[in-house]
């Protein structure tokens, strides 16, 4: 029984305007596509259109690239770091001046809660432009080489839309390159806001480029030979395709791909903050996270009582509106994603594992999926083995730390992991010995500018946050 | 009164060097090593595709202990090595005058820098880790510190035309961040990267930290780029099959060195065959009360 409901509270959807259709964003332009091609996205909260966007051809792309070798040449390469930096901060300062109308804009485009865009997404996207401006002018101090590489081309997902084109731009530009870069096809929104923000900032037409498409549009742009550089987040297939493409050139390549993070939770773990943490791992942006932390290794001796109080938290879990303040878990990205996951989650239920969902009512239109947690999981099981990219949780147990660490790192993948023990030199013990890029400790899903991010194994190669993330575009 | 006969020289088997032992190829073969002036010298192993795979299990049998050595040990075994290769000066300098074509003292200058270049890079082994990591300056009440652990099993095709020195260069850069290694080594010079073995065997090395296998390329180069459990490739010596070896490695995302740019005689090649093969952890801590 609810002692307490909390009434709607909603933010308002007033403080954006979005056009009916919009046209690639090329030399500084907004220009329409050689193509006839258009795509809608639509709000996956309610399935209802929100724009239309232009379909990029080879044509298109061609342009892209041409405008972007232009401006390198001509312009951005030329620009002393001190200048180059100062277009930075501006981005970052409009960035955090319209970041209530792009919170909105990301909630509705990608269904992901108002709380997340708020207090994750637009922060941290500012940030990272503010970090990489002031790099521009000090590589000579970085350890790495100085000159930019030339044309990036750049591909990023649909999960943190503006987070990862920031992720993405600002230390392309910062070291003095120019990018074309495909938003992802289901979430278009904000980067194309973005287009609007460089046009603000006075940043130099060409040095950003931006072509809205599908799967043959982002191939068009890591295939083409104008581009340097590719840097690609994404899922691990595409990275596999990419980097077989790039085999043999004289392109530079980053890939940040899937995961299946482990979180260990050992018997003397503070089993509060553990929760809070498992649930922040999983079910933080829908589980849409390359780095969530989707398979629970918990210690035999504790599991029963911390299942207990993790199906209790979940239960207070609030799933509904993207727009509410109040909203924990929002909308599923597209159709396909709640397909997958479905599909995923079937399997783990069909292969004779256990899965258990709060009693959770979805709303009648949009894509929706509630937390789940799966019990009685082996190491065999799909949903042990594939990334899920949704709000389902793999509960494994072990006994000892040998047995955690050997089972956490019984994947392809190695981009994140967690370690939930008060013993200080235990922590260090697991995290040494976890084959994952980043490692939270006590803690998960934090994120920050100056923390190089990126995995090992097949999660991907190159790392992108802090001094590290600059190397990708130095020569 | 008996008739002296002048004393019969024992010649040496050049084998595999596999998790430690010296194994000749499961397959029995062997194929001819010809001095660079055609002259026969030995008969080497020839490797096959299943002593690729054996090769690879023993340096993934091998990874945890030697990585996690701590870089004072590993700095100090890599030093070792240039002792044992000092010892051996003399068949070391005739191997390489033999598949070479240089002079004697072009030889003895060629051993010489690669022991040097042993020692050079046991003086990374503890070093490297301070300059590719540190603390970074989050802005929330976080212990968050970044620090280069080695990659895994690294498959590295030597180089060819510089058949010890360029082999030292490749090999002791990856080991001593506490990769594991795979070598293939040169194809038509392959003697001293066997004798090369048989002083990592006496160095304190621990087995399967390093296997040296002889053979084709054509033959050993595809199934050490394809293998799952190979996490890094040098291309160093691939000629030819560099473009076709990327895109094999791209089946399991390996890192890849892509092969060019190199100096043998360069005295200092820095951090540019260390860090290829590293990867950069990142570990968070809440810091509170």
């Amino acid at each position: 029984m609810e002692i307490f409901e909390y009434a709607p509270a909603p933010e308002s959807r007033a403080i954006v305007s979005i056009r009916p259709s919009y046209d690639l964003f090329i030399d500084g332009e907004f220009v329409e596509s050689k193509s006839d091609e258009r795509l809608v996205t639509v709000n996956p909260a309610d399935e209802e259109p929100l724009a239309e966007v232009a379909v990029a051809d080879d044509a298109d792309v061609d342009r892209a690239f041409a405008a972007a070798r232009r401006a390198f040449e001509q312009v951005w390469s030329r620009l002393p770091g001190a200048e180059r930096g100062k277009y930075l901060f501006r981005i970052a300062r409009v960035i955090q001046e319209r970041a209530r109308e792009l919170a909105v804009l990301e909630s509705l485009d990608n269904g992901k809660p108002i709380k997340e865009t708020r207090d994750v997404d637009l922060p941290l996207a500012a940030a990272h432009f503010f970090y990489y401006a002031g790099w521009a002018d000090k590589l000579a101090h970085a350890g790495l080489g100085t000159r930019p590489l030339g044309v990036a081309a750049q591909v990023i997902p649909w999960n943190f839309p503006l987070l990862m084109l920031a992720w993405k731009v600002a230390p392309a530009l910062a070291t003095g390159n120019t990018v074309v870069l495909k938003p992802a096809e289901t979430t278009p929104l904000t980067a194309l806001a973005f287009a609007e923000i460089c046009q603000e900032a006075g940043l130099p037409p060409g040095v950003v480029n931006i072509v809205t498409g599908a799967g043959a549009t982002g191939r068009a742009v890591v295939a083409h030979p104008g581009a340097d550089k590719v840097a690609f987040t994404g899922s691990t297939e595409v990275g596999r395709e990419i980097a077989r493409a790039v085999a043999g050139t004289d392109k530079r390549v980053t890939l940040e791909l899937g995961g299946k993070g482990a979180n260990i939770v050992y018997d003397d773990a503070a089993i509060d903050q553990a929760v809070e943490g498992i649930v922040t791992g999983i079910f933080f942006n829908q589980g849409h996270v390359c780095c969530a932390g989707s398979r629970l290794l918990v210690q035999e001796s504790i599991a029963d009582e911390l299942l207990a109080r993790l199906r209790a938290r979940i239960e207070r879990l609030r799933l509904g509106d993207p727009l509410d303040k109040n909203t924990d878990i929002g909308a599923v990205n597209s159709a396909a994603q709640l397909a997958r996951i479905r599909e995923l989650a079937a399997a783990g239920q069909a292969e004779g594992a256990t899965g258990w969902s709060p009693a959770c009512p979805l709303p009648e239109r949009g894509y929706w999926f509630p937390p789940t947690v799966f019990t009685g999981v082996t190491q065999a099981h799909r949903i042990a083995r594939e990334e899920i990219f949704g709000p389902v949780l793999s509960v494994l147990t072990f006994r000892t730390p040998e047995e955690a660490v050997a089972k956490a790192n019984n994947t392809p993948y190695g981009l994140s992991a967690g370690v939930w023990t008060e013993k200080g030199s235990l922590m260090l013990w697991t995290a040494s010995r976890l084959r994952a890029g980043v490692v939270w400790s006590n803690t998960f899903n934090v994120f920050d500018p100056a923390s190089p991010f990126g995995g090992y194994k097949e999660s991907g190669y190159g790392r992108e946050g802090g001094r590290h993330g600059l190397e990708a575009y130095l020569d | 009164m008996t008739d002296t006969f002048p004393r019969i020289a024992v010649r040496r088997t050049y084998k595999l060097y596999v998790g430690g032992a010296f194994p000749r190829s499961e397959s029995g073969r062997s194929y001819p090593v010809t001095s660079s002036a055609g002259d026969h010298l030995a008969n080497a192993a020839l490797a096959s595709r299943k002593d690729v795979r054996d090769a690879v299990v023993a340096a993934r049998k091998a990874f945890l202990g030697w990585s996690g050595r701590t870089a004072y040990n590993r700095g100090q075994i890599l030093y070792r090595v240039a002792e044992m290769m000092e010892g051996r000066r003399s068949q070391f300098a005739e191997e390489v005058g033999a598949a070479e074509g240089v002079g004697k003292a072009r030889a003895q200058a060629l051993v010489s820098a690669a022991v040097d270049r042993w020692v050079y890079y046991a003086g990374w082994a503890d070093k490297f880790g301070q300059l590719l990591g540190g603390a970074n300056p989050v802005s929330g009440p976080y212990f968050n510190l970044s620090e280069p652990e080695p990659t895994g099993v690294v498959g590295i095709l030597a180089p060819t035309g510089s058949s010890l020195l360029g082999l030292v260069s490749v090999l002791a850069p990856v080991l001593t961040s506490g990769n594991t290694a795979v070598l293939v080594a040169s194809e038509d010079a392959p003697l001293p990267a066997i004798t090369l073995a048989e002083a990592l065997a006496t160095s304190d090395l621990p087995a399967g930290a390093a296997n040296i296998l002889t053979g084709r390329l054509s033959e050993l180069a595809a199934p050490l780029a394809g293998h799952a459990d190979v996490n890094a490739l040098d291309l160093a010596g691939a000629g030819g099959l560099a473009a076709e070896l990327e895109a094999l490695a791209a089946t399991t995302l390996k890192r890849v060195r892509r092969p060019g740019g190199d100096d043998w005689d360069d005295t200092d090649p820095g951090l540019s065959r260390i860090k290829p093969f590293l990867e950069i952890k990142t570990v968070w801590h809440p810091i509170g009360r």
